[in-house]
């Protein structure tokens, strides 16, 4: 078996998240390739060629790939994934828009954003928002997989020396051309990938109190996140929804404040490593999933807790 | 321009899903069904793109059982002008959705289809990239805002840690995110007029698509289940258990 792997990055660094990819990869055994496509990715090249587990990193370093449109990544992965028999990408924004492409094009179905890997062919992933977990076999020649990077212990960046190839395949579908981004611009860490996140819900009342949760989010480095309800009633934007239509998280801690625990937000952080929950309700079913519940009123509990956490920390 | 919206009759979000006792899926006997969020906001998209002009006809398609038909009323009452019902029993993959769509477009000729990013069942989030990578078309996935000048579409997507925008050569494949819209409540009036609009039935034989799943379900379990944990007396006992007994801090 051979497995072609897709680094996720920025074109100047690696992203972690390829790490857990070739951790994956090696789950499911076989010789381990990297592509890196991009533009002046020479150091990502070189990053991946210390990970773990890798034979060879193949680069394909082409304006055409600076900014991983879909299209184009679409076609040079088919045509040099016809060699291989799993090929694999994180389940990040990038891999989601190029690999069902990929699988389109070489007629074979994709299994999206596995969490375990039980044989070459067999994969374990989530459905309904985690709320079931669905074992897949897949039949195709051509095993074309996302991997949620959340499932898989990262292989040790240093250490390897594969060989690094360069090539010379450079594909522009002339569909797509890129326009402009706009980086979030808080310097918080992103919610989906935050090792601590702390949402607000309803109890927050409105949109000025959640300024109480920044400063808790501030001390601990965490990202920010809501429930639906708090969307809904318009007290923060819904890029912030943490939930079976918002975001999912699984941080190392989810700080939930004046969260009820309606089964769509649940669905969106019930992986979380450990739960605290603070409600004036006992009755919340946010406290069966807690791990520390605190029965409080949210407006003296959440400035004391910034009191206590600026001792601690 | 004419604009084709996919849905999907899927289990209503607020439903609490419930793995079936013999592990072959989820139970959906007797549970409310809806259409798929991320369709609801395709849909609304269209009607605003009618709204503004630009678009001039809107085409829903739903890919299932014949009870699907009752999502496309949906979209009709929400202003959609003609729906297209492809009756399948039996399970329809992404791949296999796609080609079904494919045939869709090729007949129908749009300019710009909209899609859902994902269901909220099986959470593929495969079939609009499926579907643009068939047809040739530009993508735009995860949109958060769409913008039709002339020729061309300029869409800004949500990405890991911020936003892109794209722009794409019409006809494109849209896929939504949360973001893009509020969807509108259907009103009693539309829904009455909704069934009087018409729509077709069709079999994936009609379109020349033969259906072959690629992934057998061995076994479909309940995650595992957390266990209420501990109350905590005040924000001080708070601090300190994650600090020394969790160590998450």
């Amino acid at each position: 078996m051979s497995i072609l792997v897709i680094a996720e990055h920025d074109n100047s660094s690696l992203k972690q998240a390829t790490l857990s990819v070739v951790a994956a990869a090696k789950a499911i055994g076989g010789d381990i390739d990297v592509l890196v496509a991009g533009e002046n990715c020479g150091a990502v090249a070189e990053a991946a060629a210390k990970a773990e587990g890798v034979a060879k990193v193949l680069v394909a370093d082409n304006a055409v790939y600076g900014h991983f449109l879909g299209e184009n990544l679409g076609e040079l992965v088919a045509e040099l994934g016809k060699g291989y028999s799993h090929i694999l990408s994180s389940a990040g924004t990038t891999g989601k828009d190029f690999m069902p492409r990929v699988a389109a094009l070489l007629d074979v179905a994709q299994v999206s954003d596995i969490i375990r890997v039980e044989s070459e062919d067999t994969f374990v992933r989530p459905i309904y928002a985690g709320n079931a977990i669905a074992t897949v076999k897949a039949s195709d020649s051509i095993k074309v997989i996302t991997v949620r990077p959340t499932g898989f212990d990262p292989v040790a960046a240093e250490g390897g020396s594969a060989s690094v190839e360069a090539l010379d395949v450079v594909k522009d579908a002339g569909l797509s051309s890129f326009v402009g981004e706009q980086k979030a611009k808080s310097d918080r860490p992103d919610l989906a990938s935050a090792s601590i996140v702390i949402s607000g819900g309803r109890g927050m009342q409105n949109g000025e109190n959640f300024k109480m949760l920044e400063k808790v989010a501030d001390l601990l480095g965490a990202g920010m996140g809501a429930s639906r309800a708090a969307v809904d009633a318009g007290f923060v934007p819904n890029d912030m929804q943490v939930g079976q239509t918002g975001k999912i998280v699984a941080p190392q801690l989810y700080v939930a404040v004046g969260i009820s625990g309606a089964i769509q937000h649940l669905a969106g952080m019930s992986d979380s490593k450990v739960i605290v929950a603070i409600n004036k309700d006992e009755e919340a079913p946010i406290f069966q999933v807690a791990d520390y519940g605190l029965v409080a009123d949210l407006f003296e509990a959440v400035p004391q807790l910034e009191e206590e956490l600026k001792k601690v920390l | 321009m004419k604009v084709l919206v996919a849905v999907k009759r899927v289990i209503d979000y607020n439903v609490k899903v419930r793995v079936k006792p013999d592990n072959t899926g989820v139970d959906l006997a007797n549970v409310k069904m809806a259409m798929n969020p991320f369709c609801e906001i395709a849909v609304e998209e269209a009607v605003r793109l009618k709204e503004k002009g630009i678009a001039n006809e809107i085409v829903v398609v739903s890919i299932g059982p014949k009870a699907c038909q009752e999502q496309i009323r949906t979209a009709l009452a929400l202003g959609a002008d003609r729906g297209i019902h492809i009756e399948v029993d039996e399970d329809v993959q992404s791949l296999d959705a796609a080609k079904l769509l494919k045939a869709v477009v090729e007949k129908e000729e749009p300019k710009l289809v909209i899609l859902g990013k994902q269901s909220i069942d099986s959470d593929n989030n495969q079939t609009g990239q499926m579907l643009a990578a068939l047809t040739g078309m530009g993508q735009g996935t995860f949109a958060s805002e769409v913008v039709v000048d002339g020729e061309k579409v300029n869409v800004t997507r949500e990405v890991d840690g911020g936003l892109m925008t794209l722009s794409l050569s019409l006809p494109a494949v849209v896929t939504t995110d949360l973001r893009l819209n509020e969807p509108r409540y259907a009103s009693l009036p539309n829904i009455m007029k909704a069934k009087k609009k018409p729509l077709d039935v069709m079999s994936p034989a009609d379109l020349g698509v033969e259906i072959k799943p690629r992934l057998t379900t061995l076994k479909v379990e309940a995650p595992a289940a957390r266990q209420a944990g501990v109350k905590v007396a005040d924000v001080a006992e708070l601090v300190d258990k994650l600090k020394n007994e969790a160590k998450v801090i």
